[in-house]
């Protein structure tokens, strides 16, 4: 009775679809042609390796965002958690010298518990989300400054620095190439790769989409809404784990301002690369070029003068607005055909 | 009645109006006048065009051709509720009040009084006051809406009309969710508004209600107008005739005997949930069972604490003779049971995903190849899924949400049935479908029931149910009430025990 009929059929969304998909590349492919016509030298092979190297981290945590927020949820605590797991890892590995020496064992160690504590982590922020019942945004901005703390009380308000031993042991997972590619940069492909059949090719990822555009849906359809916005956050805390993995090499330390805005780049990788904010579409693809878009913009003012490298933040939010500009003036125009 | 002369001028007409959703006719040049000071009743079936009619009376929807006239005059009304500022105030069903505000809030949301700049909080609340005095209300102007029963709800929305010097109200189903004693107090209220010239336009199932509140009646019939009559000329017969008019038989299929010797599939003891108390049934092998009963009569509690919606707070339910504690939604269909919800937008299906991914959303562990889904299979089952439904979109890709409503029932009952299941519970099968699809959902569940499904019919809609159900069980809040079979399936004993007027001792 309350349901007399549907709106209007709209038409045309081919086209829509196209652009929103095909955006973030050709968004890429003009920065690299700016870079390239600023200065020549932004296409050498150093500088690209280089680029690609920084930009696996934001890319590595924006893919598990992608799964969060895809999944309808929110990750704030992202940073902080890196920041936090890097300096436990840095306290285990050092505690361990002692025992299993300052070999690939204390490394593998180090490693291991990462990845124990993102997944554990990620646990905890789904667990008080779905079976808490609280907001996520809620929940990840408490579990944000709960991790920031502790890396500071951890550090003691300094910087933990790790074995100088070990380094020497770990410093190849972010130094060495692998058939011409920086290590991180693997890993980033592997979590893509991994991360793409994951949301696009299994039920998991049917479940993640159907959850973020419809909870309801979702429950009535036989899917475990909170064992599977659970699992979101445990890939996101694995993702989280493995970049800091391969974060900790760089420096060898890690003080309160490790992994500082991390959360917002990632949600903003994420966010350009097409995935919906509010839930119920997710790309991965995008989410590799919103990461490489990031990093690219900051590695074109570290090459020119043009405008001041201080201004980094200011073109990133630009690019993040701009992004979602163009993705509401899509909708805007299917709303005029449908009236 | 008035003997007032205004009540021969008509306030709000609608001469030969007719609409259309995309394809869709709704409506065929119907006409309805409404006078300053009379109760004007609109009745017909679900599906009849009634909302559609209010809402273009109100000027929610534009009619695809035809008039409204106000006061005489042509006009076109302007959209989305602002047609409020000329007097003419539509009520939803589904209440339109903000829920975390004060009643006084509400009534006074985007017209507040102020005094220098800042909110006149006194001189609202005493207006509030009075209003409420007004018409017997007893709660206080700075009750927060979201503390208040769904009557008083209602009587809020009453108040915000008045408020707004209302001249044309119009209702959609009004009594539809209200207790017998608040009924009364609601009528209380409309005459009261009557006597002040308002022109009063509603929508009930409740044919005594409108034979006992109206002057005049206007009946739909599938979208045509068969007649407005004065209320003291028709009896309650006369008018259901009006409404059905057409030949049942040709809207469900003939049916089969249901084999009374059949293996219990499915057993209730004394199920509780959540305003729900000791609920006994058992369902048979190859059985339509119809549940009939009131909005909130607590039917879809019943089944959706037995498919794991809901918590069970006591009782037992036996599948297969065995007794059961399904701990998911996943166990319950793996166990071959499947519940297709009333609420298509909101629980069933995905509104902006195209047909593929809403078809096998319910069992897709079926389409899990090795690690991954095997989309091919996904797409055969599509094929077929359109071919056994008759599922008609003009385009494969198209998004659920852009499809029909008969489309995406059709869609929804395939969505359920890709799980196979044994048991199906399908909770208002027609609701805001048209009687073309109607047909076809009902040939499909007699089908079902041949092929050895048990299938569970709730319906609102009593002809559905006399027409498909071997067997009807009656709620009446939270309880079975009594239950039909055979020849005594008739509207007049589904009422009495809808209604209360009588009751079975537990089966």
């Amino acid at each position: 009775m309350t349901v007399s009929a549907t709106n209007p059929l709209t038409r045309g969304k081919q086209m829509k679809f196209d652009v929103k998909t095909a955006g973030p590349a050709i968004a890429l492919i003009l920065l690299c042609i700016i870079g390239f016509s600023l200065n020549p030298a932004f296409l050498s092979e150093g500088n690209l390796s280089n680029l690609l190297t920084r930009s696996a981290f934001i890319g590595i945590i924006a893919i598990g965002a992608t799964f969060v927020i895809t999944a309808g949820g929110i990750d704030l605590s992202v940073g902080s958690m890196a920041a936090a797991i890097a300096g436990v890892m840095i306290i285990i590995m050092n505690s361990a010298v002692e025992t299993l020496g300052t070999g690939v064992a204390t490394v593998l160690l180090g490693c291991g518990c990462s990845i124990l504590l993102g997944i554990g982590a990620g646990w905890i922020n789904g667990v008080l989300t779905t079976k808490g019942k609280i907001e996520a945004f809620i929940v990840t901005l408490g579990t944000m400054g709960i991790y920031r703390s502790l890396v500071t009380y951890f550090a003691d308000g300094g910087t933990l620095s790790l074995d100088f031993a070990i380094r020497g042991t770990y410093r190849p997972v972010y130094y060495d190439s692998f058939f011409g590619l920086p290590i991180p940069v693997w890993v980033f492909i592997v979590v893509s790769i991994v991360g793409w059949f994951l949301l696009n090719r299994t039920a998991f990822g049917r479940y993640c989409t159907a959850i973020g555009s419809n909870e309801g849906v979702a429950k009535y359809s036989a899917i475990k809404v909170d064992s599977v916005k659970t699992m979101t956050y445990m890939i996101q805390g694995l993702c989280v784990s493995l970049a800091t993995i391969i974060y900790v090499p760089r420096l060898g330390s890690a003080s309160s301002s490790t992994g500082v805005l991390w959360e917002l780049e990632a949600i903003a990788a994420v966010i350009i690369g097409g995935t919906v904010l509010k839930g119920g579409y997710g790309r991965i693809g995008g989410t590799i070029l919103g990461a490489l878009i990031l990093t690219t913009i900051g590695n074109i003012l570290n090459f020119t003068d043009l405008i001041s490298n201080y201004l980094n933040g200011t073109m990133q939010g630009l690019i993040i607005i701009i992004a979602v500009w163009l993705q509401r003036g899509d909708w805007g125009k299917a709303k005029a055909k449908q009236a | 009645m008035l003997d007032d002369l205004s009540e021969n001028q008509s306030l709000l007409q609608a001469d030969c109006i007719s609409k259309s959703f995309g394809s869709v006719p709704v409506l065929f040049s119907v006409n309805m006048e409404v006078h300053p000071g009379e109760v004007h009743a609109l009745i017909g079936e679900n599906g009849a065009g009634k909302s559609t009619l209010m809402k273009i009376l109100s000027g929610f929807h534009s009619p695809s051709s035809g008039r409204i006239l106000f006061e005489g005059q042509e006009i076109s009304l302007p959209p989305n509720g602002e047609a409020e500022m000329m007097g003419i105030v539509l009520i939803h069903q589904e209440l339109n009040l903000a829920e975390q505000m004060t009643v006084e809030e509400n009534i006074f949301l985007g017209r507040e009084l102020t005094k220098n700049g800042v909110l006149d909080r006194l001189a609202m609340q005493s207006i509030v006051k009075e209003y409420l005095q007004d018409i017997g209300l007893n709660i206080s102007p700075s009750a927060r809406i979201s503390d208040l029963s769904i009557a008083e709800k209602q009587m809020v929305e009453i108040v915000k009309a008045i408020s707004r010097n209302a001249r044309v109200l119009i209702m959609d189903e009004p009594t539809a969710v209200l207790t017998e004693a608040e009924t009364e107090i609601f009528f209380r209220q409309v005459l009261k508004l009557k006597e002040k010239g308002v022109a009063i336009v509603f929508v009930s199932h409740k044919l005594t209600e409108v034979k006992k509140i109206s002057d005049r009646i206007t009946i739909l019939r599938d979208g045509q107008w068969i007649g407005t009559k004065d209320a003291g000329d028709v009896s309650l017969d006369a008018m259901a005739q009006m409404m059905v008019g057409r030949e049942l038989s040709d809207l469900y299929p003939p049916m089969r005997e249901a084999d009374v010797d059949a293996d219990v599939v499915l057993e209730l003891k004394n199920l509780s949930t959540d305003g729900v108390r000791g609920v006994n049934f058992q369902l048979r092998k190859g059985e339509i069972l119809g549940f009939s009963g009131l909005i909130g009569a607590g039917r879809t509690s019943v089944f959706e604490a037995i498919c794991a919606l809901r918590p069970i707070t006591g009782g037992q339910v036996f599948v297969d003779g065995r007794e059961t504690h399904f701990a998911s939604v996943a166990a319950v269909r793996d166990a071959g049971i499947a519940y297709l919800t009333k609420d298509r937008k909101a629980k069933g299906l995905l509104l902006d995903k195209k047909m593929r991914p809403n078809l096998t959303l319910f069992s897709l562990p079926k389409f899990i190849k090795k690690f991954g889904l095997d989309t091919r299979a996904e797409d055969k089952a599509l094929e077929r899924a359109v071919r056994r439904f008759d599922i008609r979109a003009r385009d494969p890709d198209i998004t659920v949400g852009d499809m029909s409503g008969g489309n995406q029932q059709k869609l929804l009952l395939a969505k359920v049935m890709e799980s196979e299941p044994r048991i199906v519970i399908i909770d208002e099968p027609t609701r805001g479908i048209d009687v073309g699809t109607k047909q076809q959902v009902y040939h499909f569940i007699t089908a079902l029931a041949a092929e050895g499904v048990s299938v569970v019919v709730i319906s609102s809609e009593m002809p559905e149910i006399i027409g498909v159900c071997h067997r009807v069980v009656v709620m009446r809040e939270g309880q079975i009430t009594g239950s039909l079979t055979g020849d005594d399936i008739t509207e007049n004993e589904i009422v009495r025990y809808a209604a209360g007027l009588k009751r079975e001792g537990a089966q």
